[in-house]
């Protein structure tokens, strides 16, 4: 994630340890993936208590944007940012491997550099990436065109093929797949690189008036 | 002290994998009749005296269960810890 921003977008960006308090200064945070407290209990269920977490809540409050990715996404789940929870993988197998996604919703500060209806590759590696939230919430995240990545093959059982979603804001995202493990030509794929463009693009165009 | 007995499970409504994987086994073995497993969590608090129920329910919705696919439920038994 952090070669991903520095040399993938070629911006500045820095690791917040979980016990700081604060995250000024900063205008993005990205929540990695990894297994935070081992998963005990619940994925994300520990971290989501973490001493950085108020100050997450207040950059979501302020509209910054927030991206989650794999375990990132299971804790913004359990902090409430996003609706729903996640479940074992119906196989129930840990699943690393590329999986074709669909561009959903371009409309978004985090998919603006992607092509409507465009599919790309990320690679997946999760045990519980298996997406549920109950129907009322599902026609709401329809509705409101939230969902901005689904998966071409369903692999984990995810609901309605459901790979990323937003808050009702759109500045917080939350996806199982990795976009930064498809952002370097060396590792072969960079059709992850349009996520962090996207978001560097639209940090530009809010702040036009003050560097113009 | 008290000892409290906290069970989580999915919601009816939630699929288990888990569940439905154990079943199958539970079938391959030869036991026939068993209609529906499902798994949950059994979280045991050794909890001192002052501790009350709106605390243990506060515990439960807010870190030991995610009630979004989770119920829980509890049982306190009094006395047992020393």
């Amino acid at each position: 994630m952090f070669h991903a921003i520095k040399e993938g977008i070629g911006q500045e960006v820095e690791y917040v340890w979980h016990a700081e308090k604060s995250l000024e200064g900063f205008d993005a945070i990205m929540i990695p993936g990894g297994f935070s407290y081992g998963d005990y209990l619940r994925t994300g269920a520990i971290a989501r208590f973490s001493n950085i977490m108020p100050a997450i809540m207040e950059a979501a409050k302020a509209g910054k944007p927030i991206l989650g990715v794999c375990n990132g996404f299971q804790i913004l789940l359990e902090a409430g940012l996003l609706p729903g929870a996640m479940r074992r993988n119906q196989h129930l197998s840990f699943i690393c491997r590329p999986e074709v996604l669909k561009v959903v919703n371009t409309n978004t500060m985090f998919s603006s550099a992607f092509e409507e209806g465009e599919t790309i590759t990320i690679p997946i590696a999760h045990g519980e990436g298996n997406y549920y939230c109950d129907e009322k919430t599902l026609e709401e995240l329809k509705k409101e065109n939230r969902i901005v990545f689904e998966y071409e093959t369903n692999p984990n059982g995810s609901i309605s093929d459901i790979a990323g979603i937003t808050n009702k804001e759109g500045n917080v995202l939350g996806m199982m797949p990795h976009p930064e493990r498809a952002a370097d030509s060396l590792l072969g794929n960079t059709d992850g690189l349009k996520l962090f463009q996207s978001i560097l693009k639209h940090w530009s165009d809010t702040h036009a008036n003050v560097t113009a | 002290m008290k000892k409290v007995k906290v069970t989580i499970t999915l919601r009816e409504s939630v699929l288990d994998p888990q569940g439905q994987a154990v079943s199958g086994a539970i079938e391959r073995l030869g036991f026939g009749g068993v209609k529906n497993v499902r798994i949950g969590k059994l979280i045991e608090l050794d909890v001192e005296d002052h501790v009350t129920e709106l605390e243990i329910k506060e515990m439960c919705e807010k870190l030991l269960a995610n009630t979004v696919i989770e119920d829980y439920r509890y049982e306190v038994e009094e006395g047992v810890v020393q």
